[in-house]
């Protein structure tokens, strides 16, 4: 189906209906339970797993199959999401033209940045990159303070022209549409003692993280894929061979560039508000941790790595001292105060901390990411536990067999 | 393993699906309350978003203080603070209009994003149905239009740009908290009187609404009395090391540095200043000296011997011998052991003045609480008489003018209040050309 083989289509099939249920599968504990904190099905942090999904499926393309890493991908998303509110201030509430600009404009500067960067390749190229988005986010945040509003962030305005929309009606500000349909409008639905939320604005990014999902299966599978994959496993072989990698790197790297702006278009699709903080240091790293807890060079997996963080930030960062005290409020008073002290490293503000101790734990044992260890469960289930010698590594990627001999070696 | 028919018909086709998948008709609609989170069960949630990182961590921990406290005094605990001073009575102790009050919190990063973020899940995720907090007038103008576009009220904490209720005003959003312009036109009268009317001036600012709009009005308030401004520098929020911004000060003519920065940044920025001893200073004759137009306790604090005789203004000081200050400091002392920071008695009259607000409109309804605050004049609450102006939703009342103490008798006693201006000298048209540019628009139930 839609060109993919059998294997592919079950795969995407399982990943859409996945998807779907989201909103059910997120909110697991009964509303007013004790776990009812650790329910995540609400709209916002739906939306944003979407969306940092479709940004780290991105990067992947040119991460996981070219190897080069960029550590300045946030650049992309963040001018992706400064088009779509431009394109919301001056044409149209309407949330279409707002992310096709965000994937050109994004494109437009994946392929400048590209060209310069991609004359250099390992480390070289990371810093090359992380240097161009500090560079735009420093002029985001004070050179180019009248085209992006600073610190503040470009907001939408009552005075703003919106040519398609006609005269605003009332005095309140419009809202994020496609079509008419308010992005944040929702149904919510009671039923098993929970409420489930189905939001336009989550769907609506869930539909265009499916469709980014499939080209990247595209991708993966097309001998363009096959190209990046050369380009990772020995670039001077071929160059040998009489091909040139460079055009196929900056292909690479403008596509992932367009999927970390359609990431930022759609976050402005759904809170209309773009800040220089999206184009930080540290929102790159979050990326490139999020591929690499998931699974750098597997499809899956950076979706999962982007769900996993995105969670972790929205949850944990929520477990406040209070709610510690009325987890532990049980034990004896010295005891419980100790207990708390501990969590609230890990909870809260601290929520940082939990996260640095998956990852290490994640880069430790389960170095092909969460998704190896996905596997290798389901392999023992499959196949009991049996016992493996040291040559029945399930992760070749990551220690490769010794090449063959060449003759005259 | 790869299958590619990757063909322009198959593309038109996919195009064509997806096309037809957009245009299906929705079949979801809107939840069926009247306004967003309308509380139904026996509590109503609050939304605290403070700044729990960053270089307004320490104004975010004393802000968090002072919403518990306001918690509890709601809910009929403790001693009841400032509830007892209150000139408006409505309020019993029994929660809001019998809810009992309880909260949710989050961090704010001192960034505009991760502060939307957060107020966002407040809202969907907790119910939240009234949001207040903040440390930085970037991210309460970003929550503002959050919390006006979603259908929520807006209770600013510690915010002193003049956009908050000027160019950036929203009709969900109130302020409690003086601003920028209120600033200088209490402060400038203070500084012709001490330093004389022929000063040059220095400004470092950070970079961002709040500096920007604080520049302006100490630069606007100042020259109107003769002073020059030799230069206006622009400085990056949380830079750390301000030493580099200060040695080009020492190659002007400038005789006053007037630092717009604001809690860690004003600790580090007058740290290094007096470092490359510019207090000791003469220029043109005269003295060299430090104003930091925005003075808070925390800082003074922070910046130890340094804040010495060095003058500011500030929304409120724990020395205030009213009768609504003391019942505050005092509840405030007896459940944390030191007295308040401004920020933390702007943001427990916030609470306090939307819990009084609903209980006179007897709706949870934003619209409600909207008309009950707009136009409300009240005192007993630590500033004297107060006007919560209905064209703006600023309140206007006294601006105090202070001075770190040369003295101190406490590491609490840092500061002492020079004069306090009337709140008739700081008030301002609602269309002051600082304050032009925005509308409230209509207030947003959701």
């Amino acid at each position: 189906m839609f060109g993919l083989n059998k294997k592919d289509t079950s795969f995407l099939l399982i990943v859409i209906a996945l998807t779907m249920a989201t909103p059910i599968l997120l909110q697991p504990f009964a509303e007013g339970s004790e776990l009812a904190q650790f329910n995540g099905g609400y709209p916002d942090l739906m939306q944003k797993i979407a969306i940092f999904g479709i940004f780290a499926v991105g990067f992947n393309i040119l991460f996981g199959l070219t190897g080069y890493l960029s550590f300045g991908h946030a650049a992309f998303l963040g001018i992706g999401s400064y088009a779509a509110v431009w394109m919301m201030k001056l044409l149209t509430m309407n949330v279409i033209p707002a992310i096709l600009l965000a994937m050109i404009v994004s494109g437009l500067f994946a392929a400048a940045i590209g060209y310069v960067s991609l004359r250099r390749s390992g480390i070289y190229f990371s810093i090359l990159t992380l240097a161009f988005a500090q560079m735009s986010y420093k002029m985001a945040y004070s050179v180019l303070t009248p085209l992006t509003n600073g610190e503040t962030g470009l907001q939408l305005a009552l005075d703003d022209p919106r040519i398609l929309d006609g005269a605003a009606e009332g005095s309140s500000l419009p809202v994020t549409n496609i079509f008419g349909i308010a992005m944040n409008s929702s149904y919510k639905l009671e039923a098993l003692g929970r409420v489930f939320t189905f939001n336009v604005g989550y769907y609506f990014c869930a539909f265009i993280a499916i469709l980014a999902f499939y080209v990247a299966i595209r991708l993966f599978r097309s001998p363009f894929g096959m190209m990046l994959r050369a380009v990772k496993s020995n670039q001077q072989r071929m160059t040998y061979t009489g091909l040139d990698p460079k055009p196929y790197t900056l292909a690479a790297f403008v596509i992932s560039g367009m999927y970390a702006g359609l990431a930022g278009g759609l976050l402005a699709a759904m809170d209309p508000l773009a800040g220089a903080d999206r184009m930080l240091w540290t929102a790159s790293g979050e990326v490139v941790i999020m591929t690499i807890l998931g699974g750098a060079g597997t499809l899956m997996g950076p979706v999962l790595g982007a769900g996993v963080i995105k969670y972790l930030e929205n949850i944990f960062s929520k477990i406040n001292e209070g709610v510690l005290h009325d987890w532990f409020s049980f034990l004896p008073d010295g005891v419980e105060n100790v207990v708390i002290w501990v969590f609230a490293r890990f909870t809260g503000e601290g929520w940082h901390l939990t996260l640095g101790v998956t990852f290490m734990l994640v880069v430790t044992f389960l170095p092909g990411g969460l998704i190896e260890g996905l596997r290798r469960l389901s392999k023992r289930v499959k196949h009991g536990s049996q016992k493996r010698d040291k040559y029945d590594d399930p992760d070749p990627e990551h220690r490769p067999e010794p090449g063959k001999r060449v003759a005259g070696e | 393993m790869s299958k590619t028919d990757l063909t322009r018909r198959s593309v038109l086709r996919t195009g064509a699906v997806a096309g037809a998948g957009l245009a299906l008709p929705t079949i979801f609609t809107s939840g069926a309350s009247a306004f967003t989170n309308e509380p139904m069960g026996g509590t109503v949630t609050l939304g605290f978003n403070v700044p729990q990182s960053g270089a307004y961590a320490d104004e975010g921990a004393d802000e968090l203080r002072a919403y518990q406290l306001a918690v509890e005094h709601l809910n009929g605990e403790g001693d009841g603070g400032m509830l007892n001073t209150f000139s408006s009575k409505v309020l019993e102790g029994n929660g809001i209009m019998g809810k009992k009050v309880e909260y949710v919190t989050g961090d704010t990063q001192t960034k505009s994003d991760a502060a939307r973020a957060s107020a966002k899940s407040m809202i969907e995720k907790d119910g939240a149905v009234m949001i207040t907090g903040g440390s930085s007038s970037g991210v309460a103008v970003a929550v503002q239009g959050l919390c006006q576009e979603a259908g929520v009220i807006f209770m600013a904490g510690l915010t002193h740009s003049n956009d908050t209720t000027g160019k950036d005003k929203k009709a969900n959003g109130f302020r409690h908290f003086f601003n920028a312009y209120m600033s200088g036109a209490a402060l400038a009268p203070v500084l012709a009187a001490r330093y004389g009317a022929d000063r040059k001036a220095y400004h470092l600012t950070a970079d961002y609404t709040w500096g920007w709009t604080q520049e302006e009005s100490i630069a606007a308030a100042t020259e109107a009395l003769g002073w020059q401004t030799v230069n206006k520098v622009r400085t990056p929020l949380g830079a750390g090391d301000f030493s580099s911004y200060i040695t080009p000060v020492l190659q002007t003519d400038a005789d006053v540095l007037i630092l717009n920065h604001y809690g860690g940044d004003m600790v580090n920025s007058l740290t290094n200043a007096v470092q490359f001893g510019l207090r000791e200073k003469m220029v043109n004759g005269k003295n060299f000296e430090i104003v930091v137009p925005l003075f808070s306790r925390l800082m003074a604090r922070g910046a130890g011997e340094n804040i010495k005789g060095i003058l500011g203004s500030t929304n409120w000081h724990w020395s205030l011998t009213d009768a609504g200050s003391q019942a505050f400091v005092k509840s405030f002392g007896t459940k944390y052991g030191f007295p308040p920071s401004q920020a933390a008695h702007t943001c427990y009259v916030q609470t306090l003045l939307y819990a009084d607000a609903v209980a006179r409109a007897g709706s949870f309804n934003p619209c409600a609480v909207v008309e009950a605050l707009e136009g409300f004049e009240f005192d007993g609450l630590g500033n004297g008489p107060t006007l919560y102006r209905a064209e703006d939703h600023q309140c206007f009342k006294d601006v105090l003018v202070v001075r770190g103490k040369e003295n101190p008798t406490s590491e609490f006693d840092l500061l002492e209040v020079v004069e306090v201006t009337p709140a008739a000298q700081v008030t301002y048209a609602p269309d002051h050309p600082m304050f032009a540019g925005g509308a409230l628009g209509a207030c947003n139930a959701g």
